[in-house]
């Protein structure tokens, strides 16, 4: 099983060191769309600091979900999805380390870079700090989420635009405690309960997401 | 006709039987649904006093909540029928959940709206973000997502079992929406309807807000049942039996 895994990891890490385009877009578009508010909003400091938080989750919802569309593409296309069904260990396992392998490759630059954007938004230490906290406990669950909505948008028309109409409402929970969490600290009030939120999210998305997603994707492949 | 036995489930089950079934059922529910709402409006209108906080405006509440009560519990509904047609593989559940969906919809979106024409002169406002208005704003977002999905789909197997596969991930909104006023400190007022206590307002407008949630619930389920007979029309149209009725024969 944990050889499955292990080799299943190490695939997907070559594929994208081979195709360094792609997790270089997710990154850009990221940077990119947190550095178009202080043009959007005005160069105020004060401004930018109270909007910080929401922006950089915003920017990071919108980044993940960006990616999404190839979790599972590729494979689907070239029929290594359908071998994955037919493997002897269960689809949710290896759908799991492809959610995994997706956000090594997308949420956790995200999470490194995001206090370099912090900065320039004018947030604190501290806040930084739980920021960065926040993301590493709410990115992988929107990994997670997505990974459901992009098995059953699978060969899909239009398959972008509805994943987004699918995932986005069930990524609100997350921005909310994610985005206030770093509210709160910047404000210096108790954060315990956004994080522990934050925990009880991945914790049910890591047991759930995989079964949903595998879920989907024999629904896709019937 | 014994209805106790499993092979008459099964036979009204098919969706050749299931037709004039709902065809016969639909006008009973829906001269029901007219005949509670016009009492139903009687009553809100003439009966129920008048608010000695907010006038005449909270009336607009005796279509709120029934709306906003209809808005959950036709999401639960869908979910029975579209776990039915996950498990049993019964296409008639697929077609319910699908037919439900838009009037699940609607409520959502009547609830919102009420809701937003009392906040105005209640609380100084249309909307506000609090818990139980975002929630419900996802609820309106998971029924369109729903409905999207399922027509994206060309093969209408694959469109059911995927759609029901997300009406059962949105689920976890539901308690969401119901707890929330328990949950947040939210400007939504708290429940004064509640399975283990006496409603906390005037026998009147209870039985008026009542009266309404019947109502709308008969009338839920007429329009589900007419747009499952379209559906099965439209699903069934390469069988005997529709095209017998299409021209005529029957």
């Amino acid at each position: 099983m944990f050889a499955v895994i292990r080799s299943l990891l190490w695939r997907e890490m070559t594929l994208a060191i081979r195709r360094r385009a792609e997790v270089l877009t997710t990154l850009f578009f990221f940077v990119i769309v947190v550095s178009l508010f202080p043009l959007g909003v005005g160069p105020e400091i004060d401004t930018l600091r109270e909007i910080a938080p929401g922006v950089l989750w915003v920017a990071a919802l919108l980044a993940s979900m960006l990616s999404l569309n190839r979790l599972f593409a590729d494979d689907y296309m070239d029929g290594t999805l359908e071998q994955m069904l037919l493997a002897s260990q269960p689809l949710s396992i290896l759908v799991l380390t492809k959610i995994l392998s997706h956000w090594l490759l997308t949420g956790l630059p995200l999470v490194l870079i995001s206090p370099v954007l912090g900065m320039q938004l004018g947030l604190d230490m501290e806040s930084l700090l739980i920021m960065v906290v926040t993301l590493l406990l709410g990115t992988p669950v929107l990994s997670l989420i997505g990974a459901v909505g992009a098995g059953l948008t699978l060969g899909v028309r239009g398959g972008g635009v509805l994943l987004a109409l699918l995932i986005l409402p069930l990524y609100v929970p997350v921005l909310i405690f994610g985005s206030g969490a770093v509210e709160a600290a910047r404000t210096g009030m108790e954060i315990q309960a956004h994080l522990s939120l934050l925990g009880i999210f991945l914790v049910l998305a890591l047991v759930l997401a995989p079964i949903g997603a595998a879920k989907a994707l024999k629904i896709a492949l019937d | 006709m014994n209805i106790f036995t499993k092979a008459f489930w099964l036979q009204l089950s098919t969706p050749k039987n299931f037709y004039p079934i709902a065809g016969k059922l639909i006008p009973w529910f829906l001269i029901s649904a007219t005949l509670l709402a016009v009492i139903g409006l009687y009553y809100s209108f003439f009966v129920a006093p008048v608010d000695y906080q907010q006038g005449n405006s909270y009336r607009i509440l005796f279509i709120h909540v029934p709306t906003a009560w209809m808005s959950m519990f036709i999401y639960v509904v869908m979910c029975i029928y579209a776990i039915l047609g996950l498990v049993l593989k019964t296409r008639l559940s697929d077609w319910m959940a699908l037919a439900l969906a838009p009037t699940g919809a609607a409520m959502t979106f009547l609830a919102l709206w009420t809701g937003s024409f009392w906040g105005k002169p209640t609380w100084g406002t249309y909307w506000i973000w609090d818990a139980r208005l975002t929630s419900e704003l996802i609820l309106l977002f998971l029924y369109l997502g729903f409905i999207s999905l399922n027509s994206a789909i060309d093969d209408p197997r694959r469109a059911s079992r995927a759609s029901a596969l997300l009406a059962l991930v949105g689920i976890i909104n539901i308690p969401i929406i119901y707890f929330s006023v328990k949950w947040w400190n939210t400007l939504h007022q708290g429940m004064s309807v509640t399975v283990d206590k006496a409603p906390t307002m005037a026998t009147s407008m209870f039985t008026a807000m009542m009266l309404l949630t019947f109502a709308f619930w008969l009338y839920t389920i007429a329009v589900a049942l007419m747009r499952v007979r379209n559906i099965i029309l439209e699903r069934e149209s390469q069988t005997a039996w529709v095209q017998d009725l299409v021209k005529g024969k029957n």
